[in-house]
């Protein structure tokens, strides 16, 4: 695999898994509300997956378009980071792990709109503007939980305290990362920290949650190694085109 | 088979499926239209990368051009340079307004987003209060949020700039 095409994986994966993640409220979100919400978010982040993923194909030039990318892969050819697949947990958890990603998300977007490789540069283009109202809405809720009752101040920092080594993840660095930079195609995730920082960490402080301290541990998917919790994610996911191979509607 | 104006003409008729009360080129999704001598091209933007609406916009597209004469019709997408609400035509909004949408504000006015719980209040777009609430950051579609009027206390939504 080119690192232009790993590079493209790890967001379309990365967006794709967590769009799935996110579908699986539907329906079952505490408020209406809310449920509309996700589902839009998910919405958003099935489709930025969509265009990253048929730019992927292209790139590739093997054939296989977005569909067949998706849902027949097999757990080690996705290059999502670890932090999306993990499993929901409650609401708060949920809108936590959102605002860490689309956080994330925004900056990598911000940086691609001006990348060499056109295609890419027009999906982060539009992309960007989604994302500032993911950051938006999952950041209010935020706040509202840390800063909220004493159950829900506990709830939100147990998750942060669980989430937040998964977010070392987002900035370790990569060769590919460095090839990618050379060409001139992607920006390297280890520069988007100090960008993330400066929105992440106000919002924890304004929502009386502290990051725990940082830890050696880091997570490996976007190079391939998943989780115990990705297996499942996929079975249920790629569940119509394993038994239907091909199917369409 | 249809010249380029005709089709810009019957194109001003396909509403657009959400929002019915405007059109596709009103919605400024529709960016040029190309004819030749045996097909027709209309080059379409997205509004939101996830908008389920955007298959339904080119099904549309393509009948009512057909229904117009045009023997071939492709439609391709077009993602750059990316959509914004800016591009809704000024007539489109104030019938936005009359069918209870607030349009959206320009996005230079919005550009910095901070986050913060209590949003701008927007006024009523039925008895133009500004004693307004929002419900939800995203409503019936991406696109528009959830508010409620405190005095008329009917719900009403808002195209969100983008």
């Amino acid at each position: 695999m080119t690192p232009h095409l790993e590079y493209l994986l790890r967001i379309g994966d990365s967006t794709l898994i967590l769009g799935q993640r996110l579908s699986e409220w539907c329906g079952h979100a505490p408020v209406l509300e809310e449920d509309i919400a996700l589902a839009n978010v998910a919405l958003d982040l099935i489709g930025q997956s969509r265009l990253v993923l048929t730019h992927a194909s292209t790139i590739e030039g093997a054939g296989r378009d977005e569909d067949q990318l998706a849902f027949l892969r097999t757990e080690g050819q996705f290059r999502n980071v670890t932090l999306v697949e993990l499993p929901n947990g409650d609401f708060g958890r949920t809108v936590l792990r959102s605002f860490l990603f689309s956080t994330f998300l925004r900056e990598l977007w911000t940086g691609l709109a001006a990348s060499a490789d056109s295609g890419l540069a027009a999906i982060a283009a539009k992309s960007v503007k989604e994302s500032r109202y993911h950051v938006q809405h999952a950041g209010e809720w935020v706040i509202r939980l840390g800063d909220g009752t004493d159950e829900s101040h506990a709830r939100m920092q147990r998750a942060v305290d669980d989430l937040w080594p998964y977010t070392a993840e987002l900035f370790a660095p990569t060769p590919v990362d460095d090839m990618v930079h050379a060409a001139g195609v992607g920006v390297k995730w280890t520069e988007l920290r100090s960008a993330w920082d400066a929105t992440v960490l106000p919002v924890l402080e304004e929502a009386t949650l502290k990051a725990p301290e940082g830890s050696a541990f880091v997570s490996r998917g976007k190079l391939g190694m998943h989780s115990e919790h990705m297996g499942h994610l996929l079975t249920e996911m790629q569940y119509l085109q394993r038994t239907y191979p091909g199917a369409t509607w | 088979m249809l010249t380029e104006a005709e089709a810009w003409q019957v194109l001003r008729t396909v509403p657009d499926p959400e929002i019915p009360v405007i059109s596709v080129c009103e919605l400024g999704i529709v960016r040029a239209i190309r004819a030749t001598d045996d097909a027709l091209t209309v080059v379409v933007t997205p509004t939101y990368s996830g908008c389920p609406a955007t298959e339904v916009i080119a099904a549309s597209i393509r009948t009512a051009l057909g229904e117009a004469g045009a023997a071939t019709v492709s439609v391709e997408t077009q993602l750059s340079p990316a959509w914004t609400t800016d591009w809704i035509e000024a007539d489109a909004a104030a019938r936005l307004r009359a069918y209870g949408i607030v349009p959206p504000n320009r996005t230079a006015e919005t550009a910095v987003q901070t986050i913060r719980l209590v949003p701008r209040a927007i006024a009523c777009p039925r008895c133009d209060s500004r004693k307004t609430t929002r419900l939800a950051a995203f409503g019936s579609t991406a696109c528009k949020a959830l508010w409620r009027c405190e005095d008329c206390m009917e719900p009403f939504e808002e195209f969100k700039p983008l």
